[in-house]
Parts: structure tokens; C-alpha cells; sequence
């Protein structure tokens, strides 16, 4: 790993949760309002950390390990991704399957501490949320196939690497189709706008906050700064298939990818302020829709 | 130009998705409108130089598919007031489901036809393909103005066949083609408002309990 590639984790972790609050800045300002600042969850986070937890009494240890397995997964996730546009801190050969099974330990677990409380608002948003992920998963992996098609590499450092620079003048189609796909994924997996609403306050229409209602303290500010870093990594998932930055330096290519997910951040504004939350019922098709996209990628490259 | 003519090629079989997964049918047309400016765009991106020929064409396939069909259709939307196909005989997730694997199947067959080398080797799958989305959409959705949306993705399917050849179709004969679609779908517009008239209602199903 470069030091370039050293930087760009730390200001991945230093940054993400700045993500969430470019997208909502955003949206209040194409909606006309001027809204929460865009630090706003570090303020959140540090008020967070300095509060108890309250643990209710049916709750076991599966709901106190729920938020710490969550963040831990994401942390390890991350290693695989390559910052800097060359290589990733971490990667062996089909670490794919390990970067999806890492982000599925983190649902599941979340899942669980929910479903631990016994609240039956918790039990209806972990069957939301578990409902909507076994839509999310084939299209990633579908995403990642077509990814190894283009490339021929089988490991996400490789892949998203040099080799897709290679691999855009040839695949540029496929890989454009591939970028969609996932920013779809992006918006159904840290629960945005036409899948859920962050910024709901009815639980009956919350998929992924109801999960969390019972979590309180340094337990939550884990969370909210677990679900930050999913949407920065996502984040940085649509830039590199987008932007294959090998060929700039290092600096530059940590630069680009920091203004990139700040861009998306700001897409997934524009996409909430434009379009309303979908029903329930036809969130499958969304991602179906996003599925088909990847696999018309995938028929492209073995065209 | 090759890789122009390529991308128009993409965004018609995106278009053909389009139509598949939505329920209004405003946003059906709309669709539709798009495909047919990708449709005129395409003359001119495949000729070899700019032609006479292939200028006309282009501006007769964006006049007839991009303005005027689509204005008759939402016309009659409008006059029969039906917004969504609530209900077609397969799952908007099924034809989905099903338009990929219509895509699939149209880049199989298109790899196994014996077809003289062309310029652009994307234009027969995405024929095929748009060919057999139009025939599903065709084929499983209710309301009678959807079918005929079916039947005019079909047309541009046949269209699209039919560019691999324009340097030896006449100008005359596609000009012909262009007409018939037109007084097809003419004709399908004035049975359909008729049809709800009579009956208060588009669904096709319920016109197999005619008799006279």
C-alpha cells in the first residue's frame, strides 16, 4: 500500500460522515430550505458519545454486539476497496465474495440486535430490511461478474485498478450500465430515498431507523457512523467504476476520488429531492430494474 | 460515428426496458417518443456519408415516431382516461425478468445468424431484442392502448432489421412502411376510443365475452 493509499483510508474514516450530510444539505436547499449543516452528525456523534446507554431488559448480548459487528465488518470492508486507484490495502484473489459477505455480517447483525428487543416495530423493519437485501445482493454480485468480465481480475483491488482503466475504451458501455446499477444498489443499501426515508419519523414506514429506535448512546453514534461509512463506501464503489484513476498520480487520484463521492453525495440529494419514496411493493422492482441494467452489462462484454 | 451510432443502440434497448417496467402509461409513451428520436437518429449515423436519402429518412422516422404517434396516443389517453396498466397477465418483475432474457437470447441467435459482416454489429441483437420486447409487451399487457404501444415497439424492431439494409431498400418502400404504420396505428386509436365508449372500459380481456 502507498502512503497515498494510507491517507485516503484515514480520510475516508476522518470524512464519512460528512457524506450524509452533503446529501441532505442538498436536498434542503433544492427544496428551499436551508437545513442542517453539513458537519451535523459529528455534532450528533460527539453529543452521542458522551451519553449512556440505556439497555432494556429482554435484551441479551446479540444486542449489544449488533452495533460494534456492524461497524467491524464495514472497517474490514473498506480494506478491500483500492483508495488510490492502484491497489488496496488488503485483497486476494475472489475477495469479492468476502466484501459482500462482510456487508451482509453487518445487515445481519444489525438485523439481529433489532430483532432482539422484541419490539415488534424492530421485528417488522428487520423483515423489511432482510426483504430488500436479498434483492440488493444478486444485483452486487451481478455487478461484480460483469466487472470480472471486463477486467479478468477476480479481486476488487485488482479490478477496480489498473486493469478497468485498460478495460473502459473497450467496455465503456457495460461499465457505464455497471455504474447505474450500483448507484441504484448505493440508494437501496444505506436506505435513501426510493427505498426508504431517512428522514421519516413514522415507524411504520421506516425500514432501516426502526431498527435502530432502541439504541441509545455511544451504541447509536457506532451505528450512525457505521451507516456514514456504507454510503462513503458505496460511494467510492460508483467513483471507481466510474473514474478508473491508475493512470494519475497518487495525490490526484485520492483528490478525485474525494470530490467523486462528495458528487454522489450530491446525486443522492438530487435524487431525493426529486423523486418521492417508493411502495413498499415495488421496491423489488426497482432493483430487479437495477439487476437487469448489470446484465445487459454482463451480455455486452460476451457479445 | 461508430461509436455514436453504438450508444443509440444502448439507449434503445434501455428504452425498451423502460417501457417494460412502467406502470403509467404516460411515461409508456414517453418512452416510446425517445426510442423513436434514437430511431431517426440512426440513418444518419450509419450511412457512410451524409445522404439525401438518409437525412429524409431520419427526419420521416422522427416526425412519424417521435411527434406524431406519440401525440395520437396520449391523445387518446386523454380521451379515454386511463393512466396505468394496473394489472398486465405477467408481473411488471416478471417482464422484466423476462425483457433480459429476451435480450440474452436476441445477442445468441444475433452470434449464430449467417449475416454478411456490417459496420455495426450491435444494430441486429438490439433488433431482435427490441423485436421481442415489443411482441411481450404486446402480448401480456391488458389495456388495448398498451398493446398497441407493444405493437409499435415491435414495428421499431422491424425498422431497426431493416436499417442493416437502407443502401439497397428504396427511399419509397420505407416511406410506405412509415405510412402503414401510421394508418395502423390511426385506425387503433379510433377502435380503441370506440371500444371505451362502448363499454366504459380498455381491458382486453373482458372483449372475448362479445358476441352479437
Amino acid at each position: 500500500m502507498t502512503w497515498e493509499g494510507g491517507a485516503a483510508l484515514g480520510i475516508l474514516g476522518i470524512a464519512a460522515p460528512a457524506v450524509p450530510g452533503i446529501a441532505v444539505k442538498t436536498k434542503s436547499l433544492l427544496t428551499g430550505r436551508r437545513g442542517a449543516p453539513v458537519l451535523q452528525l459529528y455534532y450528533d456523534l460527539w453529543k452521542l458519545l458522551r451519553k449512556g446507554t440505556v439497555y432494556s431488559r429482554t435484551t441479551t448480548w446479540v444486542f449489544r454486539a449488533g452495533p460494534v459487528v456492524m461497524l467491524a465488518s464495514l472497517l474490514v470492508a473498506t480494506l478491500f476497496l483500492p483508495l488510490d486507484g492502484r491497489a488496496a490495502p488488503a485483497g486476494f484473489a475472489g475477495d469479492l465474495v468476502v466484501f459482500a459477505g462482510l456487508l451482509a455480517l453487518g445487515r445481519f447483525a444489525l438485523v439481529l440486535a433489532g430483532l432482539d428487543t422484541g419490539s415488534s416495530f424492530e421485528g417488522l423493519g428487520a423483515s423489511r430490511e432482510v426483504t430488500i437485501a436479498s434483492f440488493a445482493e444478486p444485483t452486487l454480485f451481478l455487478c461484480f461478474i460483469a466487472l470480472v468480465l471486463a477486467t479478468g481480475e477476480i479481486s476488487l483491488g485488482g479490478m477496480l485498478g489498473t486493469p478497468l482503466a485498460v478495460a473502459w475504451p473497450r467496455a465503456g458501455a457495460s461499465l457505464s450500465l455497471v455504474g447505474i446499477s450500483l448507484f441504484v444498489l448505493l440508494l437501496a443499501e444505506n436506505s435513501r430515498v426510493p427505498v426508504d426515508d431517512p428522514a421519516t419519523h413514522l415507524e411504520l414506514t421506516m425500514i432501516h431507523e426502526v431498527i435502530v429506535l432502541d439504541h441509545s448512546g455511544p451504541d447509536l453514534a457506532l451505528i450512525l457512523y457505521g451507516g456514514a461509512l456504507k454510503l462513503a463506501l458505496f460511494g467510492v464503489l460508483v467513483v471507481s467504476v466510474f473514474v478508473p484513476r491508475a493512470d494519475l498520480s497518487g495525490g490526484v487520484a485520492v483528490a478525485v476520488l474525494v470530490a467523486g463521492v462528495a458528487l454522489v453525495a450530491v446525486a443522492v440529494g438530487v435524487v431525493e429531492s426529486i423523486m418521492a419514496r417508493l411502495r413498499l411493493n415495488r421496491v423489488p422492482q426497482l432493483l430487479v430494474g437495477a439487476a437487469v441494467l448489470a446484465s445487459f452489462g454482463i451480455i455486452l462484454q460476451l457479445h | 460515428m461508430h461509436n455514436a451510432a453504438r450508444l443509440v443502440l444502448l439507449l434503445i434497448v434501455l428504452s425498451d426496458l423502460a417501457v417494460l417496467g412502467t406502470t403509467r402509461l404516460t411515461s409508456c409513451i414517453r418512452g416510446l417518443a425517445a426510442q423513436g428520436v434514437l430511431l431517426g437518429l440512426l440513418p444518419l449515423l450509419l450511412a457512410p456519408q451524409l445522404s439525401v436519402h438518409a437525412v429524409s429518412l431520419g427526419l420521416g422516422t422522427v416526425a412519424v415516431k417521435a411527434v406524431v404517434l406519440p401525440w395520437f396516443l396520449a391523445r387518446a389517453i386523454r380521451e379515454a382516461a386511463v393512466r396505468r396498466e394496473i394489472e398486465p397477465l405477467v408481473g411488471f418483475i416478471g417482464s422484466q425478468l423476462l425483457g433480459a432474457l429476451a435480450i440474452a437470447l436476441a445477442f445468441a441467435i444475433a452470434s449464430r445468424l449467417p449475416l454478411p459482416p456490417t459496420q455495426q454489429s450491435l444494430l441486429v441483437p438490439v433488433s431482435l431484442a427490441t423485436l421481442m420486447i415489443g411482441f411481450l409487451v404486446l402480448t401480456t399487457r391488458r389495456k388495448a392502448l398498451m398493446q398497441v404501444v407493444g405493437y409499435l415497439i415491435l414495428e421499431n424492431g422491424i425498422y431497426l432489421f431493416g436499417l442493416t439494409h437502407t443502401e439497397s431498400v428504396p427511399f419509397l418502400i420505407e416511406l410506405g412502411v412509415l405510412l402503414d404504420v401510421f394508418v395502423g396505428v390511426f385506425i387503433m386509436g379510433i377502435v380503441v376510443f370506440h371500444i371505451n365508449r362502448e363499454f366504459d372500459s380498455l381491458d382486453s380481456t373482458r372483449l372475448t365475452e362479445l358476441s352479437d
